[in-house]
């Protein structure tokens, strides 16, 4: 019974979300793009790096922007459900599963297609996967941002902040880290570095499925050792579904203490 | 049926609340009425679940709010601004409430969606209405699932004379069939015919609950407004008055 009220409650999210046309032109932006990589480069490896590098950087963008400003946007239908019979955490999982179902099938129209045409092998997969993943995350990292920010500047400011530090600033502390300790062996310690970071932990997880791998020399023998084995994938799906679930959980726990 | 129990709220300096006890049973109508800033909405979205107290309790029919989310079944509430997302209509509005709710077909009570004829706009979007159709919309849903409380916040601001009468004799028809209303209004005139119970409220602070006879009794004033209006005043007559009362308020046992 109370699952399917908050099928219900996705499905009018959802219809909300279609409404608003922002989730069709970003499915055909990707599609777009994805198909162009495809068709501008001869070698489909080499269309997939570049295509990696947009699901990194975009994909997490996209997917903080578009749940915060939806989060603040629909702050009157979530007033509305909280006078009624509905507990506090279906009517936030309900909204973030409106939202993740939309980016998602976003991402695997615009993205999954030109994929499964021009390169449905083991990268392939790898990378369609990263990017739910990404989405996933990034979804959920904006909903605890968007909970515990008062006003929709402050939300999207914050969420534009996470970004650049996941996306750019993080980079550049890990090489400060590398070069400051070279004298080290550092291959546990940048494995650890990089659980901490999902879009590096995806960009790892994509890189070794490729050839390119074997230019990384000593450190991409161990990664690819690691990533490739049995181990390696349940590690990479642990991870992303912590980095799912723990920023989730504490939105949802913020947001039952909530004032509306 | 609603049973407040030293509620405290404090928003950043500002004591919302300050340890507020009241209890309200079925067949009363009780009119919340105090300064703006009083906090009698800042209550309201207590018993509502809205806004966390920070200390207290409340039970609605026994039920601790907070813990479980079903006692909000058994109340209709009617928001002081009805906020609504833009791009639903109005008739998906009351349909998604309906399928949330679960109600069946022929427990609806749908007498103010027909007296304010708002059949006829089903098809409009929630963002095209105007504040006084935002207010229909609010009431009819209020009263829709036939609800044993009802909650009204300012319910005839923004609405005109007629609506706001439609409203009223509504309100009545509820009042006979024993069901607890609560209503907080600014216009006293509108409250006169149908209240049985005076709660006022200043500063965070409840303080007095009457019924309407021993008001009228104790003010020498027939109509509710002057009777109140005279407390407001805060005369130096009126200030022993409300002393005597909260006296009386004690034997009373309203805690």
């Amino acid at each position: 019974m109370e699952g399917e009220v908050m099928m219900k409650l996705s499905k009018y999210v959802l219809y909300d979300i279609l409404r608003s046309k922002i989730i069709i032109a970003y499915t055909l932006f990707l599609f777009i793009v994805s198909i162009s990589m495809f068709q501008m480069e001869e070698n489909s490896s080499k269309a997939m790096l570049s295509l990696l590098n947009i699901v990194l950087i975009v994909l997490p963008l996209v997917s903080l922007v578009f749940t915060t400003i939806h989060y603040y946007n629909s702050y009157e239908f979530i007033e509305l459900m909280s006078s009624q019979p509905m507990s506090r955490t279906r009517i936030l999982l309900s909204e973030f599963g409106g939202v993740s179902i939309s980016l998602l099938s976003a991402f695997l129209v615009g993205v999954g297609i030109p994929v499964l045409i021009f390169s449905a092998d083991a990268t392939g997969f790898a990378l369609l996967f990263t990017g739910m993943c990404l989405t996933l995350v990034f979804a959920s990292i904006a909903f605890l941002t968007s909970v515990i920010a008062r006003d929709k500047a402050r939300g999207i400011g914050f969420a534009l902040l996470l970004w650049f530090y996941f996306a750019l600033i993080y980079d550049g502390l890990v090489l400060l880290i590398l070069f400051s300790f070279s004298d080290y062996p550092l291959e546990k310690l940048t494995l650890l570095l990089s659980a901490l970071n999902p879009i590096d932990l995806g960009r790892i997880f994509i890189m070794l499925k490729m050839d390119v791998s074997a230019l990384m020399g000593y450190t991409g023998a161990l990664y690819k050792d690691f990533f490739g084995s049995g181990t390696g994938i349940l590690f990479t799906t642990g991870i992303m579904l912590l980095w799912m679930l723990l920023p989730l959980w504490l939105a949802v726990r913020k947001f039952k203490k909530k004032d509306l | 049926m609603i049973r407040i129990e030293h509620i405290n709220k404090r928003f950043r300096k500002l004591q919302v609340l300050d340890n507020v006890s009241a209890s309200f049973t079925k067949g009363q109508v009780v009119s919340l009425i105090g300064p703006n800033g009083s906090g009698k909405t800042t209550l309201i979205k207590s018993i509502l679940g809205m806004v966390k107290p920070d200390s207290g309790k409340i039970y609605v029919d026994e039920q601790l709010v907070n813990s479980d989310h079903t006692y909000r079944e058994k109340i209709g509430y009617m928001p002081q601004i009805g906020r609504y997302p833009d791009n639903m209509k109005i008739g998906q509005l009351f349909k998604m409430l309906q399928n949330i709710r679960n109600t069946p077909v022929e427990k609806l009570d749908k007498t103010l969606i027909e007296k304010f004829e708002l059949e006829k706009i089903f098809e409009k979007p929630m963002r095209t209405l105007s504040g006084g159709t935002r207010q229909k919309v609010s009431a009819a849903l209020a009263f829709l699932f036939n609800p044993a409380i009802l909650i009204l916040d300012e319910p005839t601001a923004g609405l005109d004379p007629l609506s706001s009468e439609i409203l009223k004799e509504k309100i009545l028809v509820e009042k006979k069939k024993n069901k607890l209303i609560l209503i907080t209004s600014h216009i006293l005139a509108d409250l006169d015919e149908l209240t049985t119970h005076i709660m006022y409220m200043q500063e965070g602070k409840m303080q007095f609950f009457k019924d309407m006879e021993a008001l009228q009794e104790e003010t020498g004033e027939l109509r509710l407004g002057k009777a109140i209006a005279r407390i407001m005043k805060g005369e130096q007559f009126n200030n022993e008055w409300i002393d005597k009362m909260l006296e009386i308020k004690n034997d009373e046992k309203i805690y």
